[in-house]
């Protein structure tokens, strides 16, 4: 069944695009992450610009981390303080991101940019993963225990703060950090950004697991909300129809995905997700050093009359 | 029943040429996209008509009809090769040209009429003034431009610009008719049809018609909204994915 996207401006097939949204979903339910890595790459692919794809799957991801949020709310697996802490970041994230969006796309430039963070993004983070899953992976294999967690340089900060919840003692100043830096790469790349958020948190900021997950859904939801907001309002690229296909698609395939998550062991969930990641962006590493079918692009600046 | 209505049509409408006269009208004067909009054909119907001040012997008439589309600026760019990579280095802005732009004729373009007259004329996507804005002037560039060839390549992948010298087809020596395809993607907005007319190589007359391209229903309302209410439609955006995301902890809740 054809439907036409108003905003893309151009038919898709609605089963193609709820079936893409279901496999993203998926791998979203079982690794616990929002999937916007993978669902913008698959829109490019089917023919809806950079852009657009953009700035519709930030709406798809608020979607999926409100539904995984509200759960793990239920479980009061959210620290309310340090989601708010990372808040105050991502949101000044978003909004710089979009800003800077907002300036490339005007310089022709947006494609470009958006294809090179992917490249250097993925392939850092999924070669990390993959290898501290190897590792892991080894360590399980010979019987090992896991290395023990030691304080770093980043608990000498000052600005301390108490977050109950989570039951650390720690600066404010990397968590905001953290927070801008995903909000910018998120509004930007139309990620999520859980995939990083999470070890940061883990490996980094020290936050234990029972709260890491749910505490970056939280900041995911409301960074993409924003990201949707300012996008709609500066750019007018968010594709509601599309979004609203991703989004069905997406929040039914997590609850299959989230099951089979769950029958995977953690080093090999990791692994899986690091090859993943680094594959995505060797795809787009691919692109952009092979000669392009066709070495001119148009872009209409608008009808008048 | 369209061809009839048209016929109809044809006998009403109509407007001076010279010494012959251009009768015309589309089948459908307000096509309309809904959201499964696929493509449509539209048809053109004619017929010249002679007067008493038309020479007797001329029997053998050429057309060449001209669709354009609502005009936009566009930019094309050109990919090189730097440090490795493929970036947008050059571009070329293109000022108010037809997003879509068809030329059709009932033979080759050149068996028509000379080179200078199709020039003049604009007759085929060579001729056919694009005006772009060179430095600080605004020219048509030659042909064979880079920019300008690698802008029309691409409109005609696209189906938006198209030219087909076998697709005026004459009837009766004076009646014509053509189809105008329009892919799905066809711009919404006025599209003015130019039919002129030949007669041994001469240009002989001209006459104008237009067909109007709009949106209709749910994804017109969704277009106009984004692009006049952009905080209302980011609000009731972000109320969406925060329902489906509500609706879908509900439904597949486990406990």
């Amino acid at each position: 069944m054809q439907l036409y996207l108003p905003i893309a401006d151009l038919p898709v097939n609605v089963f193609l695009v709820l079936a893409m949204g279901a496999a993203v979903g998926f791998v979203s339910g079982m690794f616990g992450i929002g999937g916007g890595f993978l669902m913008t790459p698959l829109l490019i692919f089917i023919g809806i610009t950079p852009a657009v794809a953009v700035a519709s799957v930030t709406s798809h991801i608020a979607a999926s981390s409100f539904s995984g949020a509200l759960s793990y709310w239920r479980r009061r697996a959210i620290d309310p303080a340090l989601a708010s802490v990372l808040l105050c970041g991502g949101v000044t994230g978003t909004a710089l991101g979009v800003w800077t969006f907002t300036q490339l796309r005007a310089l022709g430039q947006l494609d470009l940019m958006i294809a090179l963070s992917y490249v250097v993004l993925l392939s850092t983070v999924g070669s990390l993963m993959f290898s501290e899953g190897l590792r892991a992976l080894m360590r399980t294999r010979r019987g090992a225990l896991p290395p023990r967690r030691t304080h770093n340089w980043i608990h000498g900060l000052p600005l301390k703060m108490r977050f109950k919840r989570s039951k650390i003692y720690l600066s404010v100043i990397p968590v905001v950090i953290v927070g801008i830096m995903i909000g910018f790469i998120g509004a930007i790349m139309g990620i999520g950004g859980g995939f990083i958020l999470v070890p940061i948190m883990i490996y980094l900021l020290r936050v234990p697991t029972s709260t890491v997950i749910g505490t970056s859904m939280v900041l995911t939801l409301v960074t993409m909300l924003f990201a949707t907001m300012l996008h709609a309002v500066t750019n007018h690229l968010v594709d509601a129809v599309l979004a609203l296909i991703l989004m069905v698609g997406g929040v039914t395939g997590a609850q299959f995905g989230v099951r089979a998550g769950q029958k995977i062991r953690g080093e090999q969930l990791r692994l899986l997700l690091g090859l993943l990641i680094l594959s995505v962006g060797i795809r787009f590493a691919i692109e952009l050093v092979i000669r392009p079918e066709d070495l001119f692009t148009i872009r209409e600046l608008g009808v008048s009359g | 029943m369209r061809a009839a209505l048209a016929l109809l049509l044809v006998l009403l409408l109509g407007s001076a040429a010279r010494a012959e006269r251009l009768i015309v009208s589309v089948s459908n004067h307000r096509v309309t996209v809904t959201p499964n909009y696929s493509g449509e054909e539209l048809v053109l119907f004619g017929s010249v008509e002679k007067d008493a001040t038309s020479p007797a012997d001329r029997t053998a008439y050429d057309l060449v009809v001209t669709v354009m589309g609502p005009r936009a600026d566009m930019v094309t760019r050109r990919k090189e090769r730097t440090f490795g990579i493929w970036i947008n280095t050059d571009y070329r802005q293109f000022l108010q040209v037809p997003s879509y732009l068809a030329l059709f004729a009932n033979r080759s373009f050149d068996a028509i009429t000379s080179p200078e007259i199709a020039r003049r004329q604009q007759i085929g996507l060579n001729n056919v003034l694009l005006t772009q804005r060179v430095g600080g002037d605004y020219a048509d560039v030659v042909p064979n431009d880079a920019f300008r060839s690698a802008f029309i390549r691409l409109r005609t992948q696209r189906g938006l610009y198209r030219e087909d010298p076998s697709a005026v087809t004459f009837l009766t020596p004076t009646l014509f008719r053509t189809g105008i395809p329009l892919p799905a993607e066809v711009p919404i907005g006025t599209y003015e049809v130019e039919i002129r007319l030949f007669a041994n190589g001469a240009f002989i007359g001209k006459t104008e018609t237009a067909f109007e391209i709009v949106k209709v229903g749910f994804e017109q309302f969704v277009a106009t909204t984004a692009r006049q209410n952009g905080l209302i439609y980011g609000l009731v955006t972000a109320a969406m994915a925060l329902m489906t995301g509500w609706m879908a902890s509900i439904v597949f809740r486990k406990d």
